[in-house]
């Protein structure tokens, strides 16, 4: 269960600081325009962070107690074979989730 | 016919918004049903919702939370992820920024990926847009999408209560994420920044407060940045040579 006081804090102070970014430069920078060494490290953040955070859930997920699990692992392949060569979201999300439905029903 | 050329420009936003439902409404369904399985109730969803305005970083914190990871280190991540708004915030500002305090307030809470990408190639392709008429086009754009995300937001929040556990959403995070990272791989340096990040993270599991999560987003931004460097230094000697 999560704590409310640590789910309040972050959901008050994520939406506060994700506002902040979002108002950095329009609000407040106006014209000036920013080093572009900045620019070019916050081109990288989203694609740096997010696959740090799913590679863990991917290789020791939590549902088997950390076991690699083939139905799981075959999903993730999935997903991200389908999302590379589409580039369709949704499409990438429903073959994941049906090759994880389907390995779970022969395996399971 | 001032106000006809604006008329028609709010419809060419909402036009050009359209067709996100199809992506917004799932997405958002998804994240309620994540985040009651995660515990949270459909109030506390829904804010989230109505403040964060961004997908994967709401993702990330219900996710860092049901670890039970420190909620500074939750809040940290989850913005990170983020960070990307303060790129299109200064992207824009060239554009919007004569507008007003508040109209720039405004129109900071509604920047998401779909409103950014849709108004910065309209704003390139036209220069001569007054900056009432890049406003109109901006919010326009996300009258259909804002909405439905919270409604969505709701509508997954309270399907999430009754879906039973053999339905394995534990995965559904892990998923999602593949699914969004998977079209942002464009160029070697977006790949070298995830595969840094990869293999950081894997490596630095089980350091303690999660930290190894934003060590291994350092690197990974670190190297992107360097990769992008290397290649456009490459680029412009084979086309200077």
């Amino acid at each position: 269960m999560i704590d409310p006081v640590a789910l309040w804090t972050v959901i008050i102070l994520l939406g506060v600081g994700s506002f902040a970014l979002r108002f950095v430069f329009l609000g407040l920078i106006g014209d000036r325009p920013l080093p572009p060494w900045v620019l070019r490290h916050l081109r990288y953040t989203a694609v740096a962070v997010l696959p740090g955070l799913v590679a863990p859930l991917v290789i020791w997920p939590e549902a088997t107690g950390g076991a690699l699990d083939a139905p799981r692992m075959a999903a993730a392949v999935v997903t991200l074979g389908a999302g590379l060569l589409t580039r369709n979201v949704l499409l990438s999300i429903c073959l994941g989730a049906a090759t994880l439905y389907g390995g779970l029903y022969l395996l399971g | 016919m001032a106000t006809e050329t604006t008329k028609s420009i709010f419809w060419q936003g909402v036009r050009d918004g359209a067709p996100f439902i199809l992506v917004i409404v799932p997405f958002s369904t998804l994240f309620g049903v994540v985040a009651t399985e995660a515990g949270l109730s459909v109030f506390e969803t829904l804010t989230m919702s109505v403040l964060v305005i961004a997908g994967a970083a709401q993702f990330t914190a219900v996710e860092l939370l049901r670890n039970d990871v420190p909620t500074l280190i939750a809040l940290v991540s989850a913005l990170a992820v983020n960070l990307r708004m303060a790129m299109y915030s200064a992207s824009l500002t060239p554009y919007l920024g004569k507008a007003t305090l508040g109209q720039r307030a405004w129109a900071a809470y509604f920047l998401v990926d779909q409103t950014y990408a849709c108004s910065v190639l309209k704003y390139e392709q036209n220069p001569d847009w007054s900056i009432g008429q890049r406003l109109t086009y901006f919010f326009a754009v996300a009258v259909p999408i804002c909405p439905l995300w919270y409604l969505f937001t709701v509508i997954g929040a309270l399907i999430g209560n009754s879906i039973p556990e053999s339905f394995a959403l534990d995965f559904a995070i892990p998923i999602t994420f593949l699914a969004l990272i998977a079209p942002m791989l464009r160029t070697r340096a977006h790949l070298a920044a995830a595969f840094v990040s990869v293999v950081a993270a894997l490596l630095l599991n089980g350091v303690v407060y999660n930290l190894g999560l934003l060590v291994a987003g350092i690197l990974g931004m670190m190297a992107g940045a360097q990769v992008e460097l290397i290649d456009s230094r490459r680029a412009e000697q084979e086309g200077g040579a």
